[in-house]
């Protein structure tokens, strides 16, 4: 009486499984998963292996990175929570932005941005290690030194009124960034109060 | 030269507080906000708890332990955060705070990552990569997640 389990193709057979089961340990090398955008913008990833090149641009594109070269497959909500679901929920909250409008050619809020102002205050008590960055915009009157010089008072100011109400030098830092980056896209020399601003990021 | 010797002194330590100053600004890089269980810190070939609150600089490595994570903020606003047993090293971190110009590469040597790119990548698509054993990413935006298998 022969036991089907002591065949000899029954051996080679548990010999490939065993093979399959450790070829597949080293097969996978990592892989990439695109996210979906909240805000709707667009979005992608290159991702390079050796010499080949995929984009990922679509929400959940993946590109998994395998001892035979890469593939790309659709992954879902769930197969990133699975994996992924401990490194997304130890991320950061999004930086909180608040603006502040400015009075022509002046480093002085308006009247209803010093409102606004009073609101960080309450965000920072939010955050557990609270860092600020406080950035200075222009409208495009003015010379691009002149708007750089300017954007940049309008952030100290700010930043100094914040150290002035409590908050630690080291933790809030200013930058201008002139008329770089317009609320409203204006020509030159047009005078445009929705562009002359402070954004304060609470992170 | 006896008006010049003070002169010369007060210049000094004006450029040495300047530069002082300046290197304060340009090392931090990011800030770690988030840690649970171990995380640890590679700085000069030491290692040190991270903490909620510790600052990065450039050349840092992360490391978390089995259960553990870690979440940081970059000073451009990108987010990282990396899961359970992962190594995260900051090769390359340059941001013009005024340009939004800059260059931010980082490695994923093993464990899981998930990323929000910042103003460098806004301003740059191609200025951020990530790269992993297996393969490099170039990120044009915004939200991916990435591993790298041992």
């Amino acid at each position: 009486m022969t036991s089907r389990r002591c065949s000899p193709i029954g051996d080679v057979l548990a010999i490939a499984l065993a093979v399959l089961a450790l070829a597949s340990c080293a097969y996978n090398k990592g892989s990439v998963v695109l996210l979906p955008e909240k805000d709707g913008h667009d979005t992608a990833v290159v991702v390079t292996q050796g010499d080949k090149q995929v984009v990922l641009d679509r929400p959940y594109a993946a590109a998994q990175q395998t001892a035979f070269g890469a593939r790309t497959y659709q992954s879902s909500e769930q197969e990133v929570a699975k994996t992924f679901g401990v490194a997304l929920a130890a991320q950061p909250a999004r930086p909180a932005r608040f603006t502040l409008y400015f009075v022509e050619g002046k480093d002085e809020l308006t009247e209803e941005s010093r409102q606004t102002f009073e609101g960080v205050f309450a965000e920072i008590l939010k955050h557990p290690v609270p860092d600020i960055v406080v950035i200075g915009h222009t409208d495009r009157v003015g010379t691009d030194p002149f708007n750089d010089n300017l954007a940049r008072q309008r952030a100290d100011t700010v930043r100094m009124s914040l150290i002035s109400r409590g908050v630690a030098p080291d933790n809030v830092v200013a930058a201008g960034r002139g008329s770089r980056e317009p609320i409203v896209p204006t020509d030159a020399g047009v005078s445009e109060p929705r562009n002359r601003r402070v954004e304060i990021f609470v992170r | 030269m006896l008006i010049a010797r003070p002169l010369v002194t007060v210049l000094c330590s004006c450029w040495l507080a300047l530069t002082l100053a300046a290197s304060a600004f340009a090392q931090d890089i990011g800030q770690v906000k988030i840690v649970k269980g171990d995380v640890s810190i590679e700085r000069d070939r030491q290692s040190m708890p991270a903490v909620a609150g510790t600052r990065l600089r450039t050349a840092d490595v992360l490391k978390t332990g089995a259960d553990s994570s870690v979440g940081v903020t970059m000073s451009d606003n990108s987010l990282l955060s990396a899961g359970p047993n992962s190594i995260l090293s900051f090769d390359r971190y340059a941001f013009d705070s005024t340009t939004n110009q800059g260059q931010f590469d980082a490695s994923l040597k093993k464990g899981s990552l998930s990323v929000v790119s910042g103003r460098i990548a806004k301003q740059s698509p191609d200025a951020m990569t990530v790269r992993t054993p297996a393969a490099i990413l170039g990120v044009r935006g915004t939200e991916f997640v990435v591993s790298a298998d041992d």
